[in-house]
């Protein structure tokens, strides 16, 4: 079902998880999740809607603790440490782990307050324009967006807006980046250049990338978790996982015929 | 795909034109018929508005002069104004505004904010519906029990601070739902921005959901004021004076108010006190005029900045 995915890449493991359960209510969302995530890789989710990948990618932050019907069943660990622990801070967590989202949603402020947001309230101490400087450059975002740091960040192109999310979120050091859907919403052009940056990335990130898009899964990622998706009793869809395999593997010798189907394209 | 469905859908076996009767003559007759309809239907509104506005200014215009807003009430008519009801209406919109809007705005946070989907979130929820809705003489008598009577050694009876009070109990839940409205309409992905990257549930709060929701809890509490500011009927409950020959000196100063003034002189006998009622009704009507043009001027910033 899943291979042993550190060895296969040659790197150590970021996450890892076992027997994963998640439920909205009582309703079962995905079910049997076994994953581990790589350290400084890019590992792609892809599968039809409804499958999950979403909702799993929201648990490595603990973004889902904030819908209250949502629980989580099994261990995540990040670096050996249960991250749904008690003695872990789902704040603290969040600032280690970044976030990147479907939508563009840069606050309604100035690009520069925009990326210095997230390490002000985090306390940061330091020359606070270096930061800005630093992860705009990061973000490939410099250049275009120098001139004019004190414009609303809603006012530039969504591809721009979609790199300054991106610069807001590494300004703060993360360790990992989840990216759900992060070019669902941006013409090719723009989508090229966030994959470029993700190349970039991954230098000193782990990450997580949830797509509709299989060509953009093979393109960029190292590893592949392929979810699906079954129809309940009650009329509604609940995930699994599928198969996870070196994205070579699943897009070319794929050992489920679910998996094998759906790259090609035959459903989905 | 089943042939024997009877609306199966077979192409080549087309509907004939001349199955549609499209009565087009007839569809444009009701057209115009209810176009007429709601047309006399706003007519009749503004009428009946313009009639009011015009008897009162016709009967009120004449008596308003600067005498009239600094003279204390007299048995003279033509010697009575408004000096201390004005005053008194001033002073329960600022003590009203002092404590409602940030009980209520308070309030609205932690429901819509902080309290999501809990049972006791449901339970105040549905509360303040009700409360909404309950006549405003209610809260005159609860005014009366609990501002004037139970807490008279810190209200002083009778006072303005009673009556600012029971009015802002009054508009508490205006207040409250218009701040929950106004939250609501700020976009879920802000929040999620800033908690992405570990901000406290306050942090997000203050930071960006409330910078955005501010213009519109501001005409939330103004519209909500400006209906404190025309009630009566509380005000007369828990003891307004008509006749104060003095301005408020402190909260627990004895006072009047516009309404109380135009309800006194509406029941004098002598055609002299009306024109005195209809001046007093010009300017709680301008008084009322002008704090919805400062909401409207809020909102319209709110919706430019969005």
């Amino acid at each position: 079902m899943h291979s042993n995915s550190a060895a296969a890449v040659g790197t150590s493991n970021a996450f890892h998880v076992e027997k994963g359960n998640y439920y909205y209510g009582s309703v079962l969302a995905v079910r049997d999740v076994f994953l581990e995530i790589p350290e400084k890789k890019i590992t792609a989710f892809i599968g039809p809607s409804g499958c999950g990948k979403s909702t799993v990618l929201r648990c490595f932050n603990r973004l889902n603790d904030l819908i209250p019907s949502a629980r989580v069943e099994g261990k995540i660990t990040y670096r050996g440490v249960d991250i749904y622990d008690k003695s872990v801070d789902a704040t603290e967590l969040r600032r280690r782990i970044g976030m990147v989202f479907q939508k563009p949603n840069p606050f309604p402020k100035s690009i520069y307050e925009n990326v210095a947001y997230g390490a002000r309230i985090n306390g940061y101490k330091g020359d606070m324009d270096v930061l800005v400087e630093r992860a705009l450059r990061g973000s490939a975002l410099w250049d275009e967006v120098k001139d004019k740091l004190k414009d609303s960040g809603l006012s530039i192109s969504g591809g721009q807006q979609q790199r300054l999310c991106i610069a807001r979120a590494i300004a703060i050091e993360p360790e990992v980046l989840l990216m759900d859907e992060p070019c669902s919403a941006l013409d090719p052009i723009s989508t090229l250049r966030v994959e470029e940056l993700m190349q970039e990335l991954k230098k000193h990130y782990t990450i997580i990338i949830v797509t509709h898009n299989m060509q953009q899964a093979s393109r960029v990622s190292d590893m592949t978790a392929f979810y699906n998706a079954q129809a309940t009793d009650k009329g509604g869809k609940m995930g699994y996982l599928v198969e996870y395999a070196p994205t070579q593997t699943i897009f070319n010798n794929p050992s489920q015929v679910a998996t094998q189907d759906y790259v090609s394209g035959r459903f989905g | 795909m089943t042939a024997t469905g009877p609306k199966a859908f077979i192409p080549d076996e087309g509907i004939a034109p001349d199955e549609f009767e499209p009565n087009l003559v007839g569809r444009y007759k009701l057209d115009k018929v209810f176009a007429y309809a709601s047309w006399a239907a706003t007519i009749i509104g503004l009428v009946v508005l313009a009639f009011l506005l015009i008897s009162t200014f016709a009967d009120g215009l004449p008596r308003l002069g600067s005498s009239f807003l600094t003279s204390f009430p007299s048995r003279n008519a033509g010697r009575a104004g408004i000096a201390s009801a004005l005053a008194g209406t001033v002073w329960l919109l600022l003590i009203t505004a002092a404590f409602a809007f940030p009980i209520g705005v308070g309030t609205g946070i932690y429901l819509q904010e902080f309290a999501t989907d809990s049972w006791f979130a449901k339970m105040v929820e549905v509360n303040i519906s009700n409360l909404a809705a309950v006549p405003s003489i209610i809260y005159g008598l609860l005014g009366l029990m609990v501002f004037v009577r139970i807490l008279e050694p810190i209200t002083g009876g009778r006072s303005v601070l009673a009556g600012g009070l029971t009015l802002a109990l009054l508009i508490l839940p205006v207040i409250i739902v218009a701040t929950r409205e106004t939250l609501k309409a700020i976009p879920d992905s802000l929040r999620i921005a800033g908690m992405a990257l570990g901000s406290t549930r306050w942090q997000v709060v203050r930071d960006h959901v409330l910078p955005l929701a501010l213009p519109g809890i501001l005409t939330g509490t103004i519209l909500g004021l400006s209906r404190a500011i025309g009630e009566t009927a509380p005000l007369i409950v828990i003891g307004a004076q008509t006749f104060v020959p003095f301005l408020p000196t402190g909260l627990r100063s004895s006072f009047s108010a516009l309404p109380i003034q135009i309800f006194n002189w509406t029941s004098r006998p002598q055609e002299a006190f009306h024109a005195n009622a209809a001046a007093a009704s010009i300017v709680l009507l301008v008084v009322l005029v002008s704090m919805n043009a400062v909401a409207i001027y809020l909102r319209n910033r709110f919706q430019q900045n969005r």
